[in-house]
């Protein structure tokens, strides 16, 4: 049986755990909302473009000479895993799911004897998927040292990317992110990004649009656009799910520390309790002896 | 009489309003959009976009880059990947 004073030594120190959990969790909460709002920001610009590329897509018909972005290098042996994840722990198994789905695929991928390769963006993970793919890595992008994302790092890794791609590095991109879905719910996502996946083209009647110049040229311009906005897109979903994850790790951590804190008062009480009734049952069975 | 203009990056919405013309630096050439323009969709280069909110005003001068305008009976929608001004 522990001493009081171990006790209460462990008692202080879930207490200041706890303390700790309830201010990430609090943190989480208010960047959350933000991290919301930024991806709120940017829905106009990505569904723009997507309706743009759609009814362009819809007039260009995809051969051989269109560009390598959309129509491929025409192999398939080399895949790219592009793994976003976040800097920052203390966010439950958010990061874990996420390599565990580029994990998978990336099994997947090698039993039907292709080549894969990592792309990683982020600090966590990192280590995870060194473990098994140490060799497999081909770069990475530090996102540590702005405070969040932007656009400006979702432009460089997409402009990396496409030097990679125009170097014949590799024929298929692969990014894995984690979905916004609520504070509670975080979906691991696989999305191809490259080459860019043909958007649904939109039937649109008033066929009379002009172009400046023809369709063709303004859809090799888009495609990076496309690129850089899908992986914009993909880093603010993260950002999102990463401070909702935490969020709900925070508050089970800061739940379990209570239900912690209140065993073990109990079972303080009852050894100090307990060393009453001993001390006063020797003063007793002293005084009987007299 | 007034022309639907929308500017947008991918941060965010820039400008969404009613205006006279606004001139936009197409990649080949120089464009003005009034109102009721014909459909049209063309590259941006990188330079300054011009507002009048009326007729004869001073326009409003706004730096863009990676643009692309596009024209529709919605109005004129800019989108550009960096703004300043």
């Amino acid at each position: 049986m522990a001493s009081l004073k171990e006790l209460k030594g462990r008692i202080n120190s879930v207490k200041s755990t706890q303390k700790i959990t309830k201010a990430k969790q609090m943190v989480a909460a208010a960047k959350l909302r933000k991290a919301q709002s930024a991806a709120e920001a940017a829905r106009p610009y990505a569904q723009r473009l997507a309706q743009v590329m759609a009814s362009l897509a819809g007039k260009v018909t995809v051969s051989g000479s269109s560009p390598k972005l959309l129509a491929g290098t025409g192999a398939d042996a080399v895949h790219l895993l592009v793994v976003a994840n976040s800097d920052r722990g203390l966010c439950g198994a958010f990061n874990s799911n996420i390599v565990k789905a580029a994990k998978l695929k990336a099994a997947e991928l090698e039993a039907q004897g292709k080549t894969v390769l990592f792309y990683l963006v982020g600090r966590k993970g990192r280590a995870q998927i060194r473990r098994d793919f140490e060799k497999a890595i081909v770069g990475g992008f530090d996102t540590t040292t702005v405070r969040e994302a932007g656009f400006n790092e979702a432009e460089k890794i997409a402009n990396e990317l496409i030097a990679m791609y125009e170097a014949g590095k590799f024929d298929v991109a692969h990014l894995f992110y984690s979905k916004f879905r609520s504070a509670l719910v975080q979906e691991p996502t696989v999305q191809q990004i490259i080459p860019v996946p043909a958007p649904t083209a939109a039937v649109q009647a008033d066929a009379v649009t002009e172009y400046e110049p023809d369709e063709e040229t303004i859809l090799v311009e888009l495609l990076p656009r496309y690129l850089r906005v899908q992986i914009f897109g993909a880093l603010l979903e993260n950002a999102a799910s990463e401070q909702g994850a935490s969020m709900t790790a925070m508050d089970n951590a800061t739940r379990n520390a209570g239900d912690l804190i209140n065993k073990l008062t109990i079972q303080y009480n009852r050894s100090r309790q307990a060393a009453i009734t001993t001390e006063l049952i020797e003063i007793i069975a002293g005084a009987e002896a007299l | 009489m007034s022309l639907h203009f929308e500017l947008v990056t991918p941060a965010r919405l820039v400008r969404s309003e009613e205006v006279h013309m606004v001139v936009v630096p197409g990649s080949e050439g120089e464009f003005g959009v009034l109102e009721g323009h014909a459909p049209f969709m063309s590259t941006v280069k990188d330079g300054v976009l011009k507002i009048y909110r009326s007729a004869g005003a001073a326009p409003e001068e706004i730096v863009v880059s990676g643009g692309f305008a596009e024209v529709g009976d919605k109005g004129l929608t800019v989108l550009a990947e960096h703004v300043e001004g």
